[in-house]
This record gives structure tokens, sequence and C-alpha cells, in this order.
């Protein structure tokens, strides 16, 4: 089936078809990694790649028009052979992989038996995909935001998010055809359903992280996806009078400080830069505490650097 | 044998799949599309790493003994965030190209860069038959 979608991708000319086809791959691909046992990963997929990246590949080919030409049949050889040659070289290379589901490989032994026996008396939360997340490898996940951040500086130098000053008396459209979809009925009520529930349930995966799947980056990509939504039904002026594009261009810098803010608050109290321990006077509510605010930390930054993105790519639409 | 490789070699049909898409399409975005197809399928790589087989999601609840390598769980979640951040910059850049070129098809802009040099090796040397 993930075969099958990923060959029309390839056959496909029509540049709206092919993104529609990798929003259904990656919907795929999600459940996929649900019956994986990964429900954090097929939680994140589902939102961003059949969500938000979606609607980053429209806004981009809205802008960059929808046809791609077939390519030459003699073009198609050489990079054809490199493929099958590196694919049959890597399958070979498969036969040396421990097989699929076997407890004993590399992967599970090391690290990971800490991680599942100590983490409840060490950090706490029964996610342990959360405590890995924020506590043992806090200076990944500082970093992963900070190359979010990064990514966003470049969108941000490229395009010229959302600072343009004609921005608010501008009536015209940001993406094609929004205004036949203000009037269309169907997709204004059921967005206006939608939407508010969208964002109660971002909060919800926010602050549930601890617990269940969820944290702040997929709370920030469903927060970011409402407002989105939002901004397509209703058009983008409306979008940035809610959230003005000047003050939401700090946001991506406050998560990111708030978030190593807490480091340097663990250092100060006596710890090690993000060690929780000494954030309260228990280590566990430390824990607790670090966490929570750096998962919110993180759901700004993520959140903000979305809704930035799609702002400046529909701005260029115009 | 053979079933406990299956996944690692659906890994790889994407792979391959994603690096085709690169190198065969001459649209811009679509090459992106490439790009994200690859990603994917380095993220299946990883999670299939991770499955336990008779192991449940990695949150820890009574009456369960094995579960799943959280470890990756939590390398692919950051890549998912970091991936949408990076294709959205990649993107951006083809937006730029476009309105540099008016153009994303690669044979196209290859052209025009051509034409462009030939003229200014033509007018630099003009330039220096006149001086």
């Amino acid at each position: 089936m993930l075969v099958a979608t990923v060959i029309i991708i390839i056959r496909m000319e029509k540049l709206m078809s092919a993104v529609l086809m990798t929003s259904f791959f990656s919907l795929i691909v999600s459940s996929i990694f649900m019956v994986l046992d990964a429900v954090d990963v097929a939680f994140t997929e589902a939102a961003v790649g059949a969500g938000v990246s979606t609607i980053f590949f429209l806004a981009a080919i809205a802008i960059v028009g929808r046809v791609s030409k077939p390519t030459q049949r003699k073009k198609q050889i050489l990079p054809l052979a490199i493929v099958l040659c590196t694919g049959a070289v890597l399958m070979y290379a498969t036969f040396d992989m421990p097989r699929f589901g076997s407890p004993d490989a590399p992967a599970q032994q090391h690290v990971v038996p800490r991680y599942l026996n100590e983490s409840m008396a060490e950090v706490g939360p029964p996610n342990i995909v959360t405590s890995v997340l924020a506590s043992y490898r806090g200076y990944d996940t500082l970093g992963e935001v900070g190359v979010v951040f990064t990514a966003f500086i470049g969108v941000f130098l490229l395009l010229g998010a959302g600072t343009r000053k004609s921005g608010i008396e501008r009536t015209a459209n940001p993406v094609a055809g929004v205004e036949s979809m203000r009037q269309s009925i169907v997709l204004r009520e059921v967005s206006d359903l939608v939407i508010a529930p969208v964002l109660i349930f971002a909060l919800y995966v926010q602050w549930h992280g601890d617990f269940g799947p969820g944290g702040g980056f997929q709370a920030g990509v469903i927060f970011a996806s409402g407002i989105i939504l939002y901004a397509l039904i209703y058009g983008i002026v409306p979008a940035q009078k809610l959230i003005p594009p000047r003050k939401l261009a700090y946001l991506p810098a406050v998560g990111l400080l708030l978030y190593a803010a807490v480091g340097v608050y663990g250092m100060l109290m006596g710890a090690n830069f993000l060690d929780y321990d000494a954030v309260a006077h228990d280590p566990l509510h430390g824990q607790h505490y670090g966490i929570l605010i750096i998962e919110l930390g993180v759901g700004i930054t993520v959140a903000a650097v979305m809704i930035n993105i799609f702002f400046s790519f529909s701005e260029r639409s115009l | 044998m053979i079933a406990g490789l299956f996944n690692y070699w659906v890994v790889i049909i994407l792979m391959m799949a994603g690096l085709y898409i690169v190198m065969s399409s001459r649209h811009l975005v679509k090459k992106i599309i490439g790009l994200n197809v690859f990603q994917t399928s380095v993220f299946l790589l990883f999670i299939s790493m991770g499955k336990i087989s008779g192991g449940t999601a990695p949150i820890i609840a009574d009456g369960f003994t094995a579960y799943s390598n959280p470890l990756t769980h939590v390398l692919i979640l950051t890549a998912i965030v970091v991936g949408v951040a990076t294709t959205a910059l990649g993107l951006a850049i083809t937006v730029r190209i476009y309105e540099a070129y008016d153009t994303v098809d690669e044979d196209d802009i290859a052209e025009m860069d051509i034409e462009n040099e030939n003229k200014e090796t033509a007018v630099s040397t003009v330039v220096a038959k006149n001086t």
C-alpha cells in the first residue's frame, strides 16, 4: 500500500495531486507507527505530515505553478540504474541486521533498560518518551528546538515573514479561492465547529504529555493548524488581526529562551545545566516542573514558527 | 527469516523511490516531495528497530512488562518537526528562485544561467577590447 502510493507520487505530473498523495502517504505511515507502538511519533506524523506540511506545499505550489514537465526517457535511465544498484546493496546489508522485533538487538541494549526501569523513580512521568525527551536528553531537544528556530530565521530572511506594513489595509485574497471558501457555508460552519476544539485539544496535549502521548512538539503543531485553518477559511487579514505578525515574530525566541532559562535556573540552584533536580525542593517535583516548563517553551516555539511560516508563504502569493 | 527483514526492505524501497524522485524530476517542489519520502523512510527504519515483539507503547502502566524502545521514538518525534521546518525552508528557497527566474524547472534554470554567463563573458570581452 505504502509502496503503491509512492509509485503514484513518482508518476504524478500534476503537483496538486502529488501533494495530496504525499499527505495520504503520511497518514498511512502514521498508522504504521501506531502499530509499531510509537504512539507519540504517530501523533506527530499525523499532525505534521498529513496536516501542516501539506499546507506548506500547497501554499508553495500556489506561487510556483502546478504542473511539472515530464522527464525525457533518456534522463530517467541513469537515476533508475543508480537507484537499483544502491537498493540492491542496501538489501544485501539487511541480512546482517537484527531480526525485526528481537529483544536482544543492539538498539535495545545500553541506555534503554535504564530508561525503562529507572525513569519512574528518577524523573517521574509514566510516559517514558516524555521523560527521555525532556529530561535525559534535554540537550538534544534544546538543539532540535534551536534547529526549528534557525529554519524559521531562514524563512523569515528569505520571505520577510508577515512584517509588511501594508498587511492590514490589504483586502485581496492571500491563497487562491479564499473568497469562495468563506462563502461556502459548509466549510464555514464545519470550521467554526472544529477550530475551538482543535485549540483546546492542543492545550490538552500540551499539559497531558507526561501521562499520555503528547507534548510540546505535537501541541505546537496542532495549535498552529487550528490557527492556519482559521486563516484559510476567513482569510489572512482577520487572522493577522487576531495574531499580529510583528508580535508573533518574537514568540519563537521567547519559547527557546524559556527552555534555556530553565537550564540556567537549574545551574543557579547548584545542579548541572538542564538538570531539574534542583528546581524545586524535592527532585521529583523539580523534574516535574522542569519538564512542564520546557514543554511549554517547545510548544510556544513550534506553534509560533509554523504560524509565521504560513503567514509568510501566504503573503508572498498575493 | 524473510519475515524478520520485511520492514527493512519496505524502508529500502521507499528510500530508493525518494532518491529516484529527487534525481529524476525537474520540478524543484517535486524534488522536495522526494526528499520528504526519503526522510519518512528513515523514520520508519528507526521505529522498526525500536519495536519489540510482544511489547507495548512506552507508557508505564500496570500489567505490562515489555515496552518498545523509547529512545528511537524521541529521536524521530523531534526529527519530524525539524523536518517540516527544513521543508518549509526549502520551499521558501524555491519561491525565491521562482521570483528570480520565473520558473522552477531545473533544466530551464540551468539554460538561463548558461545564457547569462555567455552574455557576461561577451560584455567583459567587449570591455576588455575597449580598454
